[in-house]
């Protein structure tokens, strides 16, 4: 559950002073799958990051389950970040030269498990993504584009996030591959009940969500439940190339 | 992070850039080996010293003759250089002196020996019966000069090995032979035992004859070159040296210590003064080894900052799903760490390798001390903590959204 007060961002000081952000509210609750769109320079970025706990704002609070994570420090953002966040980044980035087993439990290794769990765990995320079994232990620079993005979500869900933050997820893929990425999400949305934040800047991409909040210079636009879902085909979801 | 995964980051990382980890090691091991190597031949070098200086006795005063200075003269001629040292002195100083086992007096002289084919310069020492009971000189083919010969003053001869074998040839009989020094025949009566270099005065290039014949037929006057005085125990060498001092200046008619006309040479001071020259020597030579650890420090740390900023966006991802400073820093430590020390390793068994190469070769016996190892392989680590401190501050530093958008 996030729970977004008012929140400003604001950066420099004195005359470069700019506002990021210029007070934002809304709540997301478990369970639900919002896109975040606007257009760049809208502080739509800022706001991933500080919903991802990557940042803190200038002002307002941010209660991810219930806790204020607005004024914590950096080590205490990690711990945060290790527990409750799983990120999906633009350029997916997987260590090289490393198999897709460690790729995905890396966040393990920064959590307090045990390492006994740390292969149950990422075994039982690789299927969650629809990852194929035959490609467990290949190198990362040996997988197509589609199966990059898998592990990449697979890498999310590996430490049960609370949250799911995608960051332009399929900004570097075709539009069949991103067809793909997005039908995971779906499914992992219905099946599991995975929380997820999309940011995006494409307004065919946000159609794949349940609800869109638009952002433009700082503010909150427009923010309504998606009444055009696009759904994607379960085959389409499941095809592994 | 546990020590397991660290340490599976740290190869991997490593790893993954075989050629440039192998370069930047070699940095550390050139450093290693040349430390290893240098105080292996210091130590190598201290200990042949202070075993050929302990093979001339350590419980040895030398009385030798002090500077030449005419009366009332402030000018003073060499040191040595003055005539002052009797065979009655030495007599004096077995008599009234206690504490003291042999006294052995004797007459140095440089001088050409000639054979039948061949001739050699070589140090001439006049002896008495004793001189081989005082410096450890034992005697590999017939004997000795005899108290008979002393008092006959007898044309006879003691050849080292060296000068035996360079007059007469390896191998050949030289016993029963003549030699000529200073137009005299002396009869060949003995060959010492080789004893090998001692550095300053070679034991086997040297021909003994009794002391009476050098002072007529060599140096043709009565006094000595020098009294060795062999003392009962070592920790004697004190009280007989004030003794000798004493009496001497007695003998000598001399007041004032500023005067004296003869000087006592301790064994075991020399030992201990070469000894601490060659320990300066070896720590000098360990120095200037350093140097090159310290250039391959500076490689680490290059290297370690080129794989920070290669490596940002890899900082930046870990950072986002959850590495704290500590584990980024900690892991970029490790990597330094595991460079030099690896470094380290490599470079003790290379240097210990060439050092042994070295002892094969004959040139000297060098010696890998346990400490100069354990030296090495610390202060290699050390170098991987205080070059890889610098670039894992900033790795852990970096603010991962900035990090994450790095090209």
């Amino acid at each position: 559950m996030i729970e977004v007060k008012n929140i400003t961002k604001t950066y420099g000081q004195g005359d470069s002073e700019t506002k990021a952000l210029e007070g934002i509210s809304f709540t997301v609750k478990d369970g639900e799958f919002v896109a975040i769109m606007g257009p760049s320079g809208s502080g739509k970025s800022t706001l991933m990051h500080i919903l991802g706990c990557l940042d803190t704002p200038t002002s307002g609070t941010y209660l991810l389950d219930g806790q204020d994570v607005s004024k914590f420090s950096d080590n205490e953002l990690s711990e945060i970040r290790s527990q409750k966040i799983g990120f999906i980044f633009q350029s997916f980035n997987l260590l090289p030269r490393t198999t897709v087993m460690r790729n995905v439990l890396l966040p393990l290794v920064y959590s307090a498990l045990s390492e006994k769990e740390y292969e149950l765990r990422a075994k039982a995320a690789l299927l969650a993504a629809g990852f194929p079994e035959n490609r467990w232990y290949h190198k990362s620079n040996e997988l197509s584009g589609g199966q990059i993005q898998r592990v990449a979500i697979a890498r999310s869900l590996v430490n049960n996030p609370s949250v799911i933050m995608a960051d332009e997820p399929t900004g570097n893929l075709d539009s069949k591959t991103g067809d793909i990425v997005m039908g995971t999400f779906q499914r992992l949305n219905e099946e599991k009940g995975s929380t997820i934040i999309l940011i995006t800047h494409e307004p065919d991409i946000a159609l794949y969500a349940d609800r869109i909040i638009h952002i433009k210079d700082g503010n909150i636009l427009e923010d309504k439940k998606n009444n055009n879902r696009r759904l994607i085909h379960r085959d389409i979801a499941n095809d592994n190339t | 992070m546990t020590i397991h995964n660290l340490y599976k980051e740290t190869m991997s990382a490593l790893l993954a850039n075989k050629s440039r980890s192998g370069l930047t090691v070699l940095g550390i091991v050139i450093g290693i080996a040349s430390v290893i190597i240098m105080l292996a031949v210091g130590t190598g070098a201290s200990n042949s010293i202070t075993s050929s200086v302990s093979g001339l006795g350590s419980n040895l005063l030398t009385v030798s003759p002090g500077a030449s200075r005419g009366p009332g003269s402030q000018v003073s001629g060499a040191s040595g250089s003055s005539q002052s040292l009797t065979r009655d002195d030495a007599a004096a100083i077995q008599e009234k002196v206690s504490g003291v086992k042999n006294v052995s007096a004797e007459v140095n002289s440089q001088q050409q020996v000639v054979a039948k084919s061949a001739n050699t310069n070589v140090s001439i020492v006049g002896v008495t019966s004793i001189y081989p009971i005082v410096h450890n000189v034992s005697m590999q083919e017939g004997s000795f000069i005899s108290d008979k010969d002393v008092t006959r003053l007898a044309r006879v001869a003691v050849l080292g090995p060296t000068v035996s074998d360079d007059l007469f040839g390896v191998g050949a009989e030289a016993i029963g032979q003549t030699v000529r020094i200073k137009g005299q025949d002396f009869t060949v009566v003995g060959i010492t035992t080789a004893k090998g270099g001692s550095g300053f005065q070679n034991p086997d290039d040297t021909v003994y004859v009794p002391i009476t014949a050098a002072q007529q037929m060599i140096t043709g006057n009565q006094y000595v070159s020098s009294i060795s005085v062999e003392v009962d125990s070592v920790n004697d060498l004190t009280s007989v040296q004030n003794g000798i001092t004493d009496l001497l200046m007695k003998r000598h008619h001399i007041t004032d210590t500023a005067n004296k006309d003869f000087n006592i040479l301790n064994q075991q001071s020399l030992s201990s003064s070469l000894s601490s020259i060659t320990t300066i020597l070896t720590y000098l030579l360990a120095a200037i080894a350093s140097i090159s650890l310290l250039v391959g420090g500076i490689g680490i740390m290059n290297m370690m900052l080129t794989t920070v900023t290669e490596r940002t966006k890899e900082i930046g991802l870990r950072k986002a799903i959850g590495a704290k400073r500590r584990d980024i820093s900690l892991q970029f430590l490790a990597e330094s760490i595991a460079l030099t020390f690896t470094g380290g390793i490599v470079g003790v068994v290379i240097g210990w390798g060439v050092a042994h190469i070295i002892t094969l070769t004959g040139l000297l016996t060098t010696s890998v001390t346990a400490y100069s190892v354990i030296l090495s392989v610390g202060v290699s680590v050390l170098i991987g903590l205080v070059f890889g401190y610098f670039p894992a501050r900033r790795a852990a530093a970096l603010n991962p959204i900035e990090a994450l958008r790095y090209e």
